[in-house]
């Protein structure tokens, strides 16, 4: 199906995508959005707005979406499954594009212990696989979950439905299963976990390849431009799901505490180029954490606009 | 087994404030297993409480009994003689058999003295797992024996999350990760088939979830 989402526009008139990640800002302050916006707008092709990410709470994923949309973004709606039941997952659905947002990412979402509200009770009443699905159903037939009444054509939910991928958890051998699930289950576009470690990602593709899923999904490579050896080091540590091999570690460390940003931007944009060259990479996500600033840099040193 | 763990004596003593006549009633059954409210454990606070009253020159006088099973009706009786002539019992059962006293005493304070925790499994000595969640619809059957909405954070019921590394979950190094255990299992039987296929949305109405449940047997009505 198609929608009226710029990327899923980009993606099969066959460019190099490039999103960028925008967090919504820890306040109702919505000058924030609408600046990290302005900033992204020209050097992207659409913008993901982030769902509590980390379970810190934040300005919601929705409203800060439809204020990016306000501005002529494209935002991409991510949606967890971490605080909401499915009645609440499928009437934001709705909602979502009836505020004109045309495209969504399904995730799980961190645990809540990560973030600042530990003692909150979580709910997976559908998890990242089951949300895809019904995201799909309620767009194409117009179908609530074990619902039969169905939502005229003209009223359902025209979204550009993508998912997450992280090829560098394990058991390594189920992810790409995992990536041809969420496939069967709607997906049309994949944004994948930040790629440090290229070996494994080029691992990853090719079993992605080798299972013909690379022609069924616009596959986005996860990109984070390292701001300094610190953060290179929390994020080995402490940020779930993260590859961070030594090397880049041992990188970033090597250059003065100054130029340290700069060799993080340089580390960024030569992963990009060898990501262009891997059969089946389709663009870009640039998760620049509370850098966006980088974004328009990074883009145009790839060579990317 | 309902796995249980007694509650701190601070929090204890604070629940058992001005009562005079104290009966403490342990349960035989899964508590006594996981040493949180057996016998034993009764015979442990009734001393603790001894000193500590004496040493604050509190009168109270502590009994104790341990019922063989507090959430059964006629394990009560036999021991309804010694629940007479308190005013208050502290129950070290789990949360059933404190409300199945409570509901029996309605004029008696009924007080926990237990912290239920889960149903689960005795790993090693000292080591308890939680292993269900009492969905009322078991899956077991589909995932190995090893139960996603329990064994897994985030009760994911299609594959591992992308917080899983090194066989442990994203949420602390020694929670192993449910869908590891799952995949290895099943990989083990030769039916990673099994994974390939979407599990649908779980209908939750069998779990807490549809209000608090209640079965009915029709055959063994009297």
């Amino acid at each position: 199906m198609t929608t009226n989402s710029n990327l899923q526009r980009v993606l099969e008139s066959g460019g190099f995508a490039v999103t960028a990640e925008c967090g919504p800002p820890r306040s109702a302050d919505p000058d924030i959005v609408i600046k990290k916006g302005l900033l992204l707008k020209k050097h992207v092709d659409a913008v993901n707005v982030t769902d509590n990410q980390t379970a810190i709470v934040r300005m919601g994923s929705l409203a800060a979406s439809a204020l990016l949309k306000s501005i002529g973004l494209d935002p991409v709606w991510q949606l967890v499954c971490r605080d909401r039941n499915r009645i609440a997952i499928q009437s934001d659905i709705l909602g979502a594009a009836a505020l004109g947002i045309n495209n969504m990412l399904c995730l799980s979402g961190d645990h809540q212990s990560f973030g600042n509200q530990p003692h909150a009770k979580n709910v997976f009443d559908l998890d990242s696989m089951q949300l895809l699905g019904a995201a799909r159903d309620l767009r194409d037939s117009g179908r609530l979950i074990y619902d039969s009444n169905e939502i005229p054509p003209a009223a359902r939910p025209g979204l550009f439905i993508g998912a997450a991928a992280n090829p560098f958890a394990d058991p390594f051998e189920f992810r790409a299963i995992r990536l041809a699930k969420k496939i069967a289950n709607g997906a049309q576009f994949i944004q994948t976990q930040c790629i440090f470690n290229l070996p494994k990602f080029t691992k990853w593709m090719k079993a992605v390849r080798d299972r013909g899923l690379a022609d069924k999904v616009y596959i986005l490579g996860g990109v984070t431009p390292i701001k300094s050896a610190g953060m290179a080091l929390y994020m080995k540590d402490k940020v779930a799901g993260m590859d961070v091999p030594d090397e880049v570690i041992k990188r970033i460390k090597g250059a003065p505490k100054d130029k340290q940003r700069e060799e993080g931007v340089k580390l960024c944009v030569e992963t990009i180029q060898k990501l262009r060259k891997i059969k089946g990479v389709a663009g870009v996500h640039i998760m620049a954490i509370e850098w966006e600033e980088a974004v328009p840099e990074i883009v145009e040193a790839a060579g990317l606009r | 087994m309902i796995v249980g763990e007694r509650k701190p004596f601070e929090e204890i003593q604070a629940l058992l404030r001005g009562y005079k006549k104290i009966l403490l009633a342990g349960c035989g059954t899964c508590v006594k297993v996981c040493f949180a409210g057996g016998d034993k454990e009764v015979a442990v606070l009734a001393s603790q409480l001894g000193i500590a009253n004496n040493k604050a020159g509190v009168k109270a006088r502590i009994d104790q009994v341990t019922i063989e099973r507090q959430c059964e009706n006629e394990f009560i009786d036999e021991a309804a003689r010694a629940l007479d002539g308190h005013d208050c019992i502290m129950s070290m059962a789990c949360g059933a058999g404190v409300q199945m006293l409570a509901a029996r005493f309605p004029r008696l304070p009924v007080l926990p003295a237990v912290n239920t925790t889960f149903l689960g499994l005795l790993d090693k000595q000292g080591i308890f797992l939680e292993n269900c969640q009492g969905c009322g619809d078991c899956v077991l059957g589909r995932f190995g024996g090893v139960c996603p909405v329990t064994r897994c954070s985030k009760s994911l019921f299609n594959g591992p999350c992308g917080g899983s590394a090194n066989g442990v979950c994203e949420i602390d190094p020694s929670v192993p990760c449910g869908w590891q255990e799952i995949y290895d299992r099943l990989k083990a039987l030769g039916r990673l088939d099994t994974l390939e296929q979407t599990e649908p949305p779980k209908n939750w109405a069998s779990a807490r979830h549809g209000g608090p449940r209640k079965l009915i047997r029709e055959d063994n009505i009297l």
